[in-house]
């Protein structure tokens, strides 16, 4: 039985798009595939609609189950559902993979029309304006002219960002939740050795790994491994398994000593099973391309005047990966630009993933933030 | 005209704020309409939502306790979660017509810079305090206590407050600090006072500009 509180059993949803897509990078995608998912229903006046951002390793898949196995729940079930901070039975929610992902939506593994193969490493790199430019033409497709609010963590928050940006008139709300303007050097090197670790597996076959029917599952393990220890807190990682060994004392070996190396292998097997390499390859450089302030030399300021949205932006104090500072940046910049924003700083120790995490003053603040959102009469 | 149309559209439960809070009806008398404002240490917020419904204010607050802040998104007025102590950094000069300090200023570690920041970032600021020099206040002093009162509620153990001050001590500071004081309100028993105002009035309001 499933919890009342869940948006229950989803399915989701594909739409193919014949219109060529322009990116950013100077190349075309002459045809392409968005797989979504929704909860709660479109009101008549269709202003109740909700993008939901997926970040870095993300799917359309958000909220509710595939199945009564409640390890198919989406990614922000916490956050997501009937009752729940962004509330289905008030919000229509769309939650979408993004182009270059492995969750259905074109990408790497799928067949390019022109050679009738996977298209691997050569396809197109994608950045999140070409993201948003293609959720513009999904909203389109559903009958949406103005999301009632564009949410968003981490990559998903520059999404929401972008959107403010490039479609000021059809954004209401931005939540940037523990979000950057641009990666610091640092992030930027984090990603690199994380690509590296994909290119230089001889399982990758510069990409084209399908044909050959291996996948670079090491390379992936250890970017995986090593995001993993970014997006945690020093404190959080020693709270939960601390110096704890697996056979209770030092064995002078190479093999599993400490309870951390045990769950950081764990963890990047498990995601190298199900996730492809070139779509982390892509993610990771989405990430690093983003920088809204770029084409106005620096000026964050300047690429936020377009902007007609109200803001939600929030950090969390032990994130060293996307650290307070940078949102305040971004805080910055909206208030140079007079828009309304608010600001919360979430003391919190679960470092970058505490967006992910069910923390009750964070989400009571998204609670009370999503029911004051003016989606017209009625509910 | 305009402002008795504004007052009658007044939500009861601001209405009900206002008249708990005398200093929100001084503050508002002195704010322009449609001004941008920055309330700094806006607690919920209420004060913020009193200028945009009586005054079609536009502004922002600062808070630095989660429950203001939390308290602020539900009273819809936006709210910036930040340690005054570390200055305004992330606000430009002259980006505001008025920064607001209201009950606030004697809970300051820092008040030098304070009031610099703020008249750094508003056109005019706008502060409110207990007056130490309350008749209330010197009696207790006088019968060796420490002074507790409606405008300072608390007891020489768990005070916020680290710098009290009098009228006289303020205007001797703006003086000190070329702080032009271009108006006072003196409140005592939820009126104003006007007579011996610095020992009969238990609030200070003032609206203070730069000297450049």
């Amino acid at each position: 039985m499933l919890d009342p509180t869940s948006v229950g059993l989803v399915k989701p949803q594909t739409v193919r798009f014949d219109e060529p897509l322009m990116l950013k990078c100077g190349r075309t995608l002459s045809r392409y595939e968005l797989v979504y998912e929704t909860y709660g229903e479109l009101n008549p006046a269709r202003s109740n609609a909700v993008l939901v951002c997926h970040a870095l390793s993300g799917s359309h898949h958000v909220a509710g189950y595939y199945s009564e196995d409640r390890k198919s729940a989406g990614w922000w079930e916490n956050m997501v559902g009937p009752g729940k901070p962004i509330d289905t039975r008030r919000f229509f929610v769309v939650g979408v993979n993004n182009l270059g992902g492995c969750h259905g939506s074109t990408g790497p593994a799928s067949i390019n029309p022109e050679t009738g193969k996977p298209y691997g490493a050569s396809f197109p790199i994608v950045t999140v304006e070409d993201w948003v430019a293609s959720q513009a033409r999904l909203a389109d497709y559903l009958g949406i002219e103005q999301w009632a609010a564009v949410v968003g963590g981490s990559l998903g928050g520059m999404q929401a960002l972008q959107w403010s940006i490039d479609f000021p008139t059809r954004v209401r709300h931005a939540i940037a939740i523990a979000a950057a303007p641009k990666l610091t050097a640092q992030n930027i090197a984090f990603n690199d050795v994380a690509r590296q670790a994909i290119l230089t597996d001889p399982d990758f076959h510069n990409g084209d790994f399908y044909s050959y029917g291996v996948v670079p599952r090491w390379g992936l393990r250890l970017a995986r491994m090593l995001g993993h220890i970014t997006y945690l807190s020093d404190d959080s990682m020693a709270e939960k398994f601390g110096r704890e060994l697996r056979a209770g004392d030092y064995t002078f070996g190479w093999d599993i000593e400490f309870e951390i190396e045990s769950y950081l292998r764990y963890q990047g097997d498990k995601f190298a099973s199900h996730f492809d390499a070139n779509t982390y390859l892509l993610m990771t450089k989405a990430l690093d391309y983003f920088d809204p302030a770029y084409p106005y030399g620096g000026d964050l300021s300047a690429a936020f005047r377009p902007a007609r949205a109200a803001f939600l932006v929030i950090s969390f104090t032990s994130d060293w990966r996307f650290s307070p500072g940078r949102s305040r940046d971004i805080v910055k910049a909206l208030l140079d630009n007079k828009l309304d924003v608010t600001y919360a700083e979430i003391t919190s120790a679960h470092g970058h993933d505490s967006f992910l995490m069910e923390d009750p003053h964070y989400h009571a603040l998204m609670r009370a933030y999503m029911e004051n959102i003016d989606i017209g009469g009625g509910r | 005209m305009r402002e008795a149309e504004l007052s009658a559209d007044i939500d009861p439960a601001v209405a009900q704020l206002a008249a708990a809070r005398p200093d929100f009806q001084a503050i508002a008398r002195w704010i322009r309409p449609g001004a941008q404002v920055l309330d700094l240490g806006c607690g919920d917020g209420s004060l913020l939502r009193y200028l945009r419904e009586t005054r079609n204010a536009h502004g922002y607050g600062v808070e630095i306790n989660d429950e203001g802040v939390l308290a602020c998104v539900k009273n819809r007025v936006n709210v910036i979660q930040a340690d005054l102590e570390s200055g305004l950094s992330g606000f430009e000069s002259g980006s505001f017509d008025y920064v607001i300090l209201s009950q606030t200023l004697q809970a300051m570690r820092h008040t030098e810079r304070i009031v610099r920041e703020m008249l750094r970032v508003g056109r005019e600021a706008i502060v409110s305090f207990p007056n130490f020099g309350y008749w209330r206040h010197r009696v207790q002093l006088l019968m060796g206590r420490m002074p507790v009162s409606r405008s300072l509620p608390y007891q020489w153990f768990n005070t916020p407050n680290v710098h009290l001050c009098t009228l006289k001590d303020f205007e001797t500071f703006c003086e000190q600090h070329g702080v032009r004081i271009l108006e006072r309100m003196v409140l005592g028993n939820g009126t104003t006072v006007t007579w011996f105002p610095n020992l009969l009035g238990s609030i200070a309001v003032y609206r203070v500009e730069q000297l450049r």
